[in-house]
């Protein structure tokens, strides 16, 4: 099935769930409205025609101006077809819903995108750092990140 | 923690609740075991706190980051494109190679590139020996974790006769910078097609010694069988990729199925688990799955040796390399399964955002879901037949 | 003891100073730990398998840190790892030697400049007595290094550790 196809379909069933549609793109992909996810996603894996059942990777991004995003990526195995999926949201405010509950596979993903970018996934069963130690401050995947001079009485710089 | 609890029946020796005749329970307090982050079967530096009822796996949490190097970061702060490639080698230090594969398939895909014949030939080499390089390392460490320590000697001699190739090629040992964007840091020296034909010819019969020793050994297929069962609906559901998915009965390769390179050229099949010593997914099926994926791999390298033209190794690519404002997210099958690259890119000459879609990562994620209820002993089984490198896991 | 027997075939008594027997002793048998931190951990187990051998000059692979004379960092140290590795070197006995093996452990390698969670050097946290450079470098670099590691503990006195 086509991007174009897949987004009439969400489109006819979740109306303003769609945010937007880009589908000239090398990659086209779908805005989806950050607290309406879960409902989407669930749709987009049960559904026969679609069945994407392979979240391939979810990855944060930092757009600078206070903007966050989440891309997923994901794929059907049956179908063999793929499609990218957005969600933004502000620095002042990083939630977004959580599709752990939808792909266990996310569930990581979604903690590493917390770690690294201080993305929030509201309703994940298990938000907490998985790369950096508990105790770190700051998100270093953020574009105005400064690194720290020590951690726990170890330089960190050369 | 109890309602996560679902014992296999195997391991269940008492249906009900045991009771005292005075009606008191006789369950004992759970343990908290720490493995790792140094223990010699976790592979690297995993760190798993194991719940554990007696010695019953009850939960585990694994802790990871140990090696987190900050790739990411660092491909954002290079001054072009190609620099990102030495650290693409050492994410998944088992196969660089593939790693770099991936990585500059994303960029050219990214510039719409096409690489001339003779790199493309050379490229499927290059990853196919890699991929036994890793598999044989992943079974001989196998081998070492359930203890038996011949296998490994054998496996890092074949290994060794790859290695003495690549460095004949390129240089280095492990970590080779040699599939670049367009093409390759240099040409095949002379003597290299002979010198591969014939460690093919070598390594098949080694192959079957291997079988013999290890593979089809009684107490081998005892601690492996019906240990640490994958189904596939979750397999697929977790995003488990490669060898594990494939060993749990999905007949799924991004070689074939989300084509890229010339591996359509090739007769080779896709290797699937099947349950022949115990159920399909369990930790036999991971660790046979990747021997005959090495059957496979030898079999595309004669044939691309056979088959290999002549000409540039290097296409036309731009003196810098400023992609214009786009994304890709480009996947390929490494030895562990989806390595994906997620390329944004602002028109500027290095890489705005680069995530890669570590395979290891992904697929250890289904740790948990998969040892609780077995046996401690068997966790190490688990573990060792997922085959994670933490060079990956934290990248 | 070819060597020995040769030049003492009459009689089986050895003249020597105790610090030469026992650092003869020592570096005979300088058991290492077993594990094993990223990229350099494969060269490790490349050097002590089947091509590389280096069970030869005595180095056994010991799961824990307890039963150990040397400690081969092999790989990145992150801060996170950085207190395991300091406990672990805590838990050796004395002596203990620990070599640095590769640029990572050595100053931070590659990951120097933006590795915001990478230690540059081990010896930021232990003190380290052979350093062996390479990215990651060659199993004979770093048998190498392990025969500079013996000539070191050759040298040593009773009276006082040099290392």
């Amino acid at each position: 099935m086509t991007a174009e196809e897949i987004h009439k379909n969400l489109q006819a069933r979740f109306g303003d769930a769609i945010v937007e549609a880009k589908l000239d793109a090398p990659q086209s992909f779908l805005v989806l409205d950050p607290k309406r996810m879960k409902e989407v996603c669930l749709f987009l894996r049960d559904e026969e025609s679609l069945q994407f059942d392979f979240c391939s990777c979810v990855s944060g991004v930092d757009y600078k101006e206070g903007k966050l995003g989440a891309i997923y990526h994901l794929a059907s195995m049956v179908h063999k077809h793929k499609i990218v999926l957005k969600a933004f949201c502000t620095v002042e405010n990083p939630h977004i819903q959580s599709v752990a509950s939808v792909w266990g596979g996310a569930d990581w993903h979604e903690r590493e995108a917390y770690d690294l970018l201080g993305i929030i996934f509201d309703e994940h069963p298990d938000l907490r750092r998985i790369l950096l130690p508990y105790d770190w401050e700051g998100y270093p995947l953020r574009k105005d990140y400064k690194v720290p001079e020590f951690y726990n009485g170890m330089k960190v710089p050369y | 923690m109890t309602e996560t609890r679902s014992l296999p029946t195997r391991y269940v020796t008492h249906p009900g609740e045991l009771k005292t005749s005075s009606g008191r329970s006789l369950r004992t307090d759970e343990m908290i075991i720490n493995m790792g982050p140094q223990h010699p079967s976790t592979h690297g530096v995993l760190r798993l706190e194991v719940v554990l009822d007696g010695e019953i796996v009850v939960d585990v949490i694994p802790h990871i980051g140990y090696l987190h190097r900050c790739f990411e970061k660092h491909a954002e702060h290079m001054t072009n494109y190609q620099q990102v490639i030495p650290y693409c080698d050492r994410m998944d230090y088992l196969s660089s190679m593939n790693n770099d594969w991936a990585y500059a398939l994303a960029v050219e895909r990214m510039l719409k590139i096409e690489v001339p014949p003779r790199v493309e030939t050379i490229r499927v080499i290059m990853a196919e020996l890699q991929r036994i390089a890793s598999h044989l390392i992943a079974v001989g460490t196998y081998g070492i974790d359930m203890g038996a320590f011949t296998p490994f000697l054998w496996a890092f001699r074949d290994r060794e006769r790859i290695l003495d190739l690549f460095e004949m090629t390129c240089g280095a040992r492990l970590l080779y910078n040699y599939i670049w964007i367009g093409g390759l840091s240099h040409d095949l020296p002379p003597g290299f097609v002979e010198k591969a034909k014939a460690f093919c010819t070598y390594f098949k019969p080694n192959m079957k010694e291997l079988n013999d020793l290890l593979s089809y050994n009684e107490i081998f297929v005892k601690r492996t069988a019906h240990v640490g069962v994958l189904p596939a609906d979750v397999a697929i559901n977790y995003g488990v990729s490669g060898p594990t998915l494939r060993a749990s009965g999905v007949n799924w390769d991004l070689r074939r199925d989300d084509p890229y390179g010339i591996y359509d050229k090739f007769e080779w099949e896709v290797q699937v688990g099947k349950g022949e010593r115990g159920t399909t997914g369990d930790c036999w099926d991971r660790y046979i799955v990747k021997i005959r994926e090495m059957e496979q791999s030898v079999r595309i390298i004669e044939q691309a040796l056979a088959a290999l033209p002549e000409g540039n190794v290097q296409a036309a690519i731009p003196k810098r390399i400023r992609p214009d404002s786009a994304e890709i997210y480009v996947r390929t099958e490494t030895a562990r399964g989806e390595l994906g690259f997620y390329v944004v890119s602002d028109g500027t000459a290095s890489p705005y955002r680069l995530k890669a879609r570590a395979p290891a990562f992904v697929n250890l994620s289904v740790l948990p879901k998969i040892s609780r209820g077995c046996l401690l002993g068997d966790l190490v089984a688990i573990v060792g037949s997922i085959d994670i490198v933490l060079g990956e896991v934290d990248r | 003891m070819g060597l020995l027997d040769q030049r003492f075939e009459n009689s089986n008594v050895l003249v020597t100073s105790l610090e030469g027997l026992l650092n003869w002793a020592r570096l005979s048998s300088l058991w290492q730990m077993q594990f094993g931190l990223a990229c350099c951990a494969i060269e490790m187990m490349a050097a002590s398998a089947s091509n590389f051998d280096m069970m030869r000059f005595g180095v056994i692979p010991r799961a824990t840190p307890r039963q150990t004379d040397v400690m081969i960092v092999s790989g990145t140290v992150t801060l996170k790892m950085a207190s395991r590795i300091k406990r672990l070197y805590d838990q050796m006995a004395e002596p203990r030697y620990v070599i640095s093996m590769g640029s990572c452990s050595n100053c931070g390698g590659p990951y120097w400049e933006h590795g915001y969670h990478v230690l540059k050097g081990v010896d930021r946290v232990i003190p380290v007595d052979v350093y062996v450079p390479g990215c990651p470098p060659r199993p004979e670099a770093l048998l190498e290094g392990l025969m500079k590691l013996q000539e070191k503990v050759r040298k040593e006195t009773l009276v006082k550790k040099t290392a």
